[in-house]
């Protein structure tokens, strides 16, 4: 659906169906650079399983209006502002990456019903030659996105969407960026550093995602936010990288309808 | 800090879109001969059906060993992925399919296979969709050519019978700045030779029957999107940013972005007109495929030195080869295909169809027959077969004289098919 916040066109995915007052909410949001096409399979799952689904293109990523806002805390904010528009109170909100801190950082401020953190990592530190090349808009910075973003026997292995292949489809994706876009984000990603006081404020039900063969955000990294959540859970899965929603569709999204139960009974 | 790598062109030609088969062990791509695949429980096939789940339905919408081929390919190429079909000419009609309805305009190269510019000239006109055709040796025809129905921008990344070199860089500007996408033929140059997203194009074909199989002993396509064409942002194409009754008003673009087009191909393409593969050729392209890296730096030097050999004949009139400083796109050809123009060429016999006919007659490792691409070398003279029905005069229009001949060079011993050639030009000017 399209809608203007503060002014400026916003788009979310809906899984093709009508947002319903009498139904509970499921708001994801995607990492560094993508958009919501990252969640298509585990979105239309949940829109077709009594959910109210948005999937967000945060400003300056797929159809919504830039620029691109500049820190973790003022995204949660704007994602509240969305789900002010839309008349959502207390969603579950399933962040990806970057994602994941927005949505860390959305539960600590405002009010969600449970939390789904996936590909996560607290501080999530990005390399200065990554910051480097992608504030110079350099194709270096796309590479180390798709590369890291992966596991590494993705480019070798195969797709489980048939006949897709997987660097590919990221290095499309951040093709279609606006120049500065990827820097605003790994730099947000970069400085956000109030993740273990925003965890000590969460009092939902956190779920962590983790991939086992993930570079970029390694599970070890994600385990002193979880143990700062309390009653955090963690599934970690054995065959995936970084981008747990293609690289283990199935798997995250079993994951998912195990936390998010079916009937929507929150 | 020296950033990541990218596995090489030759590891993906052997590995990519395969993993060990995970139930057997088997680390050729199995052959999954089947139709349909069991479903887990009614809830499992419900989400697969809705494209909730990834996985196979049926195999004419997807296959494993068919998806190998297809994620292979768009390694290859840098693309998003790919769709196998049962020939290049299905390929080519798909990517059609998919992006226009009746009513809609192509612009295409004058410099195209037989096959492709029958469909585009005279089948999909009986459809409603209507093609100019342009040459190609100046860009700027496709932009004097466009329409406000436009929807494509077509040609063949070396254009028959001529060799033109598409200007893809150029004509992909253009099309660009109309917000529409350009669709290149990539069968005579590989991703092996040039990878055209690279250069610009959206959209891309093979008939894998040609140098990717390289047997000759199956007929195959595919059709390869690059992913970065905004369908949505262009606001011409409503098969891809409309909702689609035929799958529950879905719309394409907004459910995957970068996969729209091939979810449309494959979700409606390959559902309603069926022109899939099969798993057996999906393997026996694939053995092809493992090779290429190899095979194409023999077929294009054992090109060159053919050529040598012809250029300097006294039966040979003409060579018509983009390498060549004689040929128009020479400098072209320098730019783009740097590591070669492929191993296709024409040239021109003295003394006419009866000289053509005689050296046609006299090849003892060359075999006569319509394909191109394969291992085995081969040859066929257009004015005594193809185009056997046209004038002289005609035959000048289409950019062939009545001595022309085209070869494709294989993988034998260079030097048998130079004493082939030798022998067969001088029963020529007998």
């Amino acid at each position: 659906m399209n809608f203007k916040v503060e002014g400026k066109p916003v788009f979310a995915y809906t899984a093709d169906h009508e947002l319903d007052p009498g139904k509970p909410a499921l708001v994801f949001v995607h990492g560094a650079g993508l958009d919501h096409s990252v969640f298509a399979l585990q979105s239309r799952y949940f829109g077709y399983h009594g959910w109210n689904v948005l999937a967000l293109d945060l400003p300056g990523h797929g159809r919504s209006a830039g620029p691109p806002i500049p820190s973790i805390e003022a995204m949660a904010d704007w994602v509240l502002e969305v789900l002010k528009h839309v008349k959502i109170q207390k969603p579950g909100v399933i962040g990806h990456s970057m994602g994941s801190l927005i949505a860390l950082e959305y539960a600590a401020r405002h009010a969600a019903e449970r939390i789904a953190l996936i590909g996560t990592a607290y501080p999530m530190k990005v390399s200065e030659a990554f910051l480097e090349a992608a504030r110079n808009n350099q194709h270096a910075a796309f590479d180390m996105e798709t590369i890291w973003g992966h596991a590494p026997q993705v480019p070798l292995g195969g797709n489980p969407n048939p006949g897709m292949w997987m660097y590919g489809d990221t290095l499309a994706r951040l093709h279609r960026l606006a120049p500065g876009v990827l820097y605003n984000d790994l730099k947000a990603c970069n400085d956000y550093s109030g993740g273990f006081e925003s965890a000590a404020k969460v009092r939902c039900p956190a779920l962590f995602i983790l991939g086992r063969r993930d570079v970029m955000t390694p599970p070890r990294a994600a385990q002193p936010l979880i143990e700062k959540i309390k009653g955090a859970k963690a599934v970690t899965l054995d065959a995936s990288g970084h981008s747990l929603m293609a690289e283990a569709p199935d798997a995250t999204l079993d994951a998912l309808t195990e936390f998010f139960p079916r009937e929507a009974d929150l | 800090m020296a950033g990541p790598k990218y596995p090489g062109f030759d590891t993906l030609a052997l590995h990519a879109g395969q993993s060990p088969d995970p139930a057997t062990g088997s680390r050729a791509v199995p052959i999954y001969q089947t139709a349909a695949y069991v479903f887990r429980d009614t809830e499992h096939a419900a989400s697969l059906f809705n494209m909730e789940r990834a996985g196979h339905v049926y195999s004419r919408i997807s296959n494993p060993t068919v998806a190998v081929l297809e994620e292979r390919v768009a390694a290859l190429e840098g693309g998003v992925g790919a769709v196998a079909t049962a020939s290049g000419q299905a390929a080519l009609h798909l990517a059609i399919a998919t992006l226009m309805d009746a009513g809609s305009h192509i612009v295409a190269s004058t410099a195209l296979y037989g096959g492709s510019h029958n469909l585009l000239a005279y089948t999909l006109g009986r459809f409603g969709i209507e093609t100019t055709f342009v040459s190609p040796r100046d860009p700027e025809n496709f932009r004097r050519a466009l329409k406000g129905n436009t929807r494509l921008l077509f040609g063949e990344t070396l254009g028959n019978p001529g060799l033109d070199v598409l200007d893809i860089p150029a004509v992909a500007a253009i099309a660009h700045e109309a917000k529409l996408p350009l669709l290149v033929d990539s069968t005579f140059t590989t991703p092996y030779l040039m990878q055209p997203f690279a250069l610009g194009a959206d959209l891309l074909y093979h008939s894998a029957t040609k140098f990717l199989g390289g047997h000759g002993v199956a007929i195959a396509g595919v059709l390869v999107d690059s992913g970065r064409f905004d369908w949505e942002a262009s606001g011409k194409f409503a098969t891809l940013t409309a909702p689609y009754q035929g799958f529950h008003d879905m719309d394409f673009e907004e459910e995957s972005g970068t996969r729209a087009f091939l979810l449309r191909a494959r979700r409606e393409g390959l559902r309603d007109f069926g022109a899939c593969m099969a798993p057996m050729t999906a393997f026996q392209i694939l053995q092809g495929i493992e090779t290429l890296h190899l095979r194409m730096p023999r077929h294009v030097e054992s090109t060159r030195r053919i050529i040598a050999f012809l250029e300097k004949h006294s039966a040979v009139e003409k060579v018509i080869y983009p390498e060549l400083a004689s040929h128009p796109d020479y400098e072209l050809c320098t730019k783009l295909l740097p590591k070669g123009a492929g191993a296709v060429f024409s040239f021109e016999i003295k003394g006419g169809r009866p000289a053509g006919r005689a050296f046609i007659e006299a090849l003892r490792v060359f075999s006569h027959l319509a394909n191109v691409g394969d291992a085995k070398s081969l040859v066929i003279h257009p004015a005594t077969t193809t185009h056997y029905r046209m004038s002289d005069a005609d035959l000048k229009r289409a950019g062939i004289t009545a001595g022309t001949v085209r070869l494709s060079i294989g993988l034998e011993d260079p030097q048998d098919l130079i004493i082939d050639l030798e022998r067969a030009l001088k029963a020529a000017v007998k």
